[in-house]
């Protein structure tokens, strides 16, 4: 090992941001505008889309055709380093919990993981304790997120449509793409019984926005490899690339925070991690810290810097760092179009993404679950990968091929007219749903297990309760409904019942983790005040999913983005005002 | 000068030995290897998945036997046909031999099947799978390659076919012959404009009004 000593940076900052995702970036680009000198932190190495995605490559570019590993859990091709399992840096359950923890290690964190789905909450998905009686409302409202979603919509721009939806709010959208063709199918059969279906909502440029002449989409529908014309949103290329611009922010990457530093009043006073370059210790000082490395990495570092002060882990005084864990409900369903069959060829890419999908659309007090879901949609021609119709011994027994019965399974010439035969013809759907977030579903530190670097590591305690799994009963009923309803057969996701809990995934497994540092008006039922602000340290703050009081089911990168900015306005101000 | 040709020259002198001739072999595969190391180690890769990568490479899994074997069965489940050419034309094998050594779950399935066949072929024909007749290959294949028509005691025989079946395809469609043949045509800069209209009217569908005017659209041209 060597000796090792603790290398003090003297560089004395205006804030230290932890991690780099859609919290850290915009707190990086609206603190460096604002002329504050910042040191931004990430834990993995450096990334630039353009640099380094993989986004044009074909099949046969990958040894394993774009199988997945351990890296890349999501496939050979996708954008994000690492994911379930991170070589070193285990995690624990408690009990029978299955907890999925989902880790992105790199510039731009978790934003180069998803489908670019940005939703804004709702009026109703701030107060839903006052709607049903469960859970906690939020300190905050609509009115007090709105200037700020609207200032996103249009700093990065997403497409969709104003419906003028009660609780699904409008915006400042760009023109959507048009419906592909098993889009249209979808969207006829839904809406014939009674399910809506509306552009989607993705910050994808299918326009140049008009004060950026930078990004650009060419719709090759390859947001998941990240774009290397910055025609999506991910947080490297859209906030944090335009933050360094200023030069008003060092970037320490392979940087993994260690500790909250405080001085003796308490106050925060900077960050020491361990690089993994080097493999020294290091300590970064700062008049503010942010926190931004994901729900649970933010309460597992809070958790882990105890001093005198704070012997539960800083600003924890009310014991609710890690509580309140909660993720997206899901389930999924797939089916193939008979009438698809033998379809002609044409480019079908679009952008990377659904271009149309279902809001909630019931009432819950009509319903043996409180909170409601929406619906993704997804088929068509897609780049064929590793496990390509895999299967297919299954399906070409089924169908009249080219006008003829065949056996299942097969070989030869046959076979390759099977392949041609299906391509295109298959759908899937997943509905994305609102859990509880409860005080007995949480993290928390394992008394006896660290990490490779020596960090204690979190153990988890989760749990689903009826309402998620009542919910994802209904999620299935609704999708073999859509799928009859367009004259689809089921393929996969049909056989889930009560002895799975009808296909609801483990929690954490949607990867909308969240709640772990939540907000609220009192301070013993909450870490956090109403400007991300924690009740016990007024100059440490939290801005990435671990603030939310709940979750809605709208994936939460666009409420992290609006919060993130409304918490570094605050700063700015209370910085000038010297309140900090 | 250029190492390759230094050694062409010295053959050109009459100065070759078989220590020349070797050293010549080896740098060529060297390069070759190099090459295909490049290949897949590039800038979208993290430093972990070069390394992962480079150990998998650099393995062996399946003997000379088994790769034949594997060559003549993924040429019976995809061989040439009037739109495109066969598994082996498309180095189906080479696929199956890093695929077995990335998800090692396949090997045992694979090595076993493999060997479940050649008992079945040397009980019956008394030579392996790959020196039987093409009739006899044929023979044997029909009984495992329909599993709801396959006899009970050949269902190991159907596991394995199905496996094999489908590393093929996959192997197959995903190479730049495969992808051709079934017709992707998407991965490429473009601009989306909807459904082509001759197959809207295929399907009897049509863009609603609302659609037409809230949605991107480009000039047809």
């Amino acid at each position: 090992m060597g000796d090792f000593q603790i290398k003090k940076q003297p560089k004395q900052y205006d804030v230290i941001i932890v991690g780099s995702g859609a919290g850290g970036g915009m707190a990086a680009y609206v603190l460096a505008n604002a002329g504050l000198k910042v040191c931004l932190i990430e834990a993995g190495p450096n990334f630039d889309p353009a640099k380094n995605s993989a986004q044009f490559k074909n099949p046969w570019e990958s040894p394993r055709r774009g199988a997945s590993t351990k890296f890349r859990p999501f496939g050979d091709f996708d954008g994000c380093y690492w994911g379930w399992d991170i070589d070193g840096e285990p995690y624990t359950q408690s009990g029978t919990t299955k907890w999925d923890w989902w880790r992105a290690r790199m510039l731009g964190g978790r934003t180069n993981h998803w489908g670019r789905i940005s939703l804004r909450f709702g009026p109703k998905d701030f107060k839903g304790k006052s709607i049903d009686g469960l859970g906690d409302d939020w300190p905050i409202g609509y009115e007090d997120v709105k200037p700020y979603y609207d200032k996103i919509d249009q700093l990065i721009g997403i497409f969709g449509t104003n419906e003028g939806l009660p609780n699904d709010p409008d915006g400042f959208f760009l023109p959507p793409p048009k419906p592909r063709l098993h889009e249209l199918f979808i969207k006829r059969a839904a809406t014939n019984i009674g399910i809506p279906v509306i552009p989607s909502r993705l910050s994808i440029l299918t326009k140049q926005l008009p004060n950026n002449k930078d990004r650009n989409c060419v719709f090759c529908g390859q947001c998941g490899r990240s774009c290397k014309l910055y025609g999506d949103f991910s947080s490297s290329s859209v906030l944090i690339k335009p933050a360094l611009a200023t030069g008003n922010v060092d970037l320490v990457t392979n940087a993994m925070a260690r500790e909250v530093l405080t001085n003796r009043d308490g106050l925060a006073t900077g960050i020491s991690y361990v690089s993994k370059d080097d493999m020294q210790e290091y300590q970064v000082f700062g008049k503010t810290v942010i926190l931004a490395a994901s729900a649970c990495e933010s309460a597992r570092l809070m958790l882990n810097s105890k001093s005198p002060r704070y012997p539960n882990g800083i600003a924890n005084s009310s014991g609710v760092i890690g509580k309140y864990l909660h993720d997206s409900t899901g389930a999924d369903m797939g089916g193939i179009i008979p009438e698809l069959f033998d379809r002609k060829r044409y480019n079908e890419d679009g952008v990377g993404g659904m271009h149309v999908y279902t809001p909630w659309w019931l009432d819950n007090k009509k319903l043996d679950f409180p909170r409601g879901y929406h619906i993704e949609y997804g088929g068509g021609f897609g780049m064929p990968l590793y496990g390509f119709q895999w299967g297919i011994e299954k399906l070409n027994g089924m169908y009249k091929i080219k006008d003829k019965q065949k056996e299942a399974g097969g070989y030869g010439v046959s076979l390759k007219e099977d392949y041609r035969y299906f391509f295109g013809a298959h759908v899937g759907m997943a509905g994305r749903g609102e859990g509880i977030a409860r005080e007995d579903s949480y993290c928390e530190i394992d008394p006896s297990v660290v990490d490779k670097y020596g960090i204690p590591v979190l153990r988890f305690h989760t749990s689903w309760s009826d309402y998620e799994i009542n919910q994802a009963k209904h999620m299935k009923e609704t999708f073999k409904e859509i799928l009859h309803s367009m004259g689809a057969v089921v393929t996969w996701g049909g056989d889930d019942g009560p002895q799975n809990n009808y296909g609801l995934h483990n929690p954490g497994n949607i990867i909308h983790e969240a709640g772990t540092v939540r907000m609220g008006n009192d301070p013993k039922r909450s870490v956090l005040n109403k400007w991300s602000q924690a009740h016990d340290c007024k100059n440490l703050f939290c801005v990435d999913g671990g603030q939310f009081v709940s979750q809605a089911d709208k994936n939460i990168t666009w409420t992290i983005l609006a919060l993130a900015m409304r918490a570094s306005e605050h700063i700015v101000d209370e910085l000038k005002k010297q309140n900090l | 000068m250029d190492r390759r040709k230094s050694i062409k020259a010295l053959l050109i002198g009459g100065a070759a030995s078989a220590v020349f001739i070797e050293a010549c072999k080896n740098s060529d595969k060297k390069v070759t290897e190099e090459t295909t190391l490049t290949k897949f180690t590039g800038d979208e890769r993290m430093q972990e998945e070069n390394d992962h990568y480079k150990k998998v490479a650099a393995d062996h899994f399946f003997d000379q036997h088994e790769l034949a074997t594997i060559t003549v069965l993924a040429d019976i489940i995809i061989p040439r046909d009037a739109v495109s050419g066969s598994a082996s034309d498309a180095k189906v094998t080479d696929f199956i031999e890093f695929i077995v050594k990335d998800i090692p779950s396949h090997q045992t399935p694979m090595r076993g099947g493999l060997r479940w066949l050649d008992l079945q072929c040397l009980k019956r024909f008394e030579k392996t799978f790959k020196d039987c007749s093409s009739k006899q290959q044929i023979e044997i294949v029909d009984e495992i390659a329909y599993p709801k028509k396959a006899k009970p005691e050949m269902q190991q025989g159907v596991a394995f076919f199905n496996l094999m079946r489908n590393l093929t395809s996959t192997g197959f469609y995903t190479s730049e012959i495969g992808v051709k043949d079934v017709g992707y045509m998407g991965n490429t800069p473009n601009q989306w404009n909807g459904v082509p209209d001759d197959v809207l009217k295929q399907y009897g569908l049509s863009y609603s009004e609302k659609e037409l005017k809230e949605c991107v659209s480009f000039d047809k041209g």
